[in-house]
């Protein structure tokens, strides 16, 4: 008998308070075999999904080397050579992130990988790339030297003619540091959590010529009626 | 060598800028995204390497 049938011959749980309720809709929709599972469908051995992958590990590593570039301070990313190394890291770590994400996101494309009840999936990877860009976008603002100047100078205008300049300030350093090793992090870092979260409910999107009936497709087809 | 390197890696240095009548792009991202496109082909045609046989 395999785990899933296993699952509707237990009997149902009534709950009755709101952590119950989160509970059970947890249990129902993202139960551990999903949240961690054992093996993947034979159709995601291919070059073209490990990219996601690719975009969280370059993540980490953004967020390892920005956190020890922010407790040292740029005194000394600026002037030591083991500073200068950890700054590059952050940079070469981003630059691999968005190349990830964007190939990444090509691959999807093409796969048309909303189908499936996954359009949240897509919604919320689109969502990662966008508060990225900001994210990034703070980053050459805090580089200190004539080129996060020019940035700076050259964006103010078009953020003040959009009505933010109040509440993010390119000519503000303090601000924008706030921002970028705060804010942008945690939004970041919410996004691709629950962008994967998603992915791991629904399932690894199929084949656009799959069928319908094969074997593997069908805890993915369940979940997605199961969601409706 | 040393000075081309830190010719290359200054932040302060305005880049290679490449021009093609009215469309113009600096030489890194030109890079960046010759780089996207050649993973995004490979990914599609490269054989994937066989993971462990598994009972």
């Amino acid at each position: 008998m395999s785990i899933r049938e296993d699952r509707k011959t237990e009997p149902v749980e009534e709950y009755y308070t709101w952590t119950g309720k989160a509970r059970g809709w947890l249990l129902k929709h993202l139960p551990a075999d999903k949240l961690l599972p054992q093996d993947q469908p034979s159709y995601v051995a291919s070059w073209i999904y490990v990219f996601g992958m690719g975009a969280i590990v370059s993540l980490v590593f953004i967020v390892i080397s920005g956190v020890v570039l922010s407790l040292n301070g740029p005194a000394w990313y600026h002037v030591s050579d083991f500073g200068h190394f950890v700054n590059s890291v952050h940079l070469w770590s981003v630059e691999l992130f968005f190349i990830t994400m964007v190939v990444h996101l090509w691959g999807k494309y093409w796969m048309a990988a909303w189908r499936g009840g996954r359009t949240l999936t897509w919604i919320t990877g689109m969502a990662a790339f966008l508060v990225s860009i900001v994210a990034a976008f703070t980053g050459y603002l805090l580089q200190t030297n004539f080129d996060s100047q020019w940035i700076a100078f050259e964006g103010k205008d078009a953020l003040n003619a959009s009505g933010i300049g109040a509440w993010f300030n390119v000519a503000n350093l303090g601000q924008i540091f706030g921002f970028h090793i705060v804010l942008l992090p945690l939004a970041v870092g919410a996004v691709v959590a629950l962008h994967v979260i998603l992915v791991r409910m629904h399932g690894v999107v199929p084949p656009i010529d799959a069928a319908e009936t094969d074997a593997q497709l069908q805890g993915a087809t369940d979940q997605t009626e199961a969601t409706r | 060598m040393h000075s081309l390197i830190s010719y290359f890696a200054s932040l302060d240095s305005p880049g290679v800028y490449l021009g093609f009548g009215a469309f113009q792009i600096q030489l890194g991202n030109l890079i960046v995204i010759i780089v996207m496109l050649l993973l995004f082909v490979l990914a599609l045609f490269l054989p994937f390497p066989s993971g462990k046989e598994r009972p």
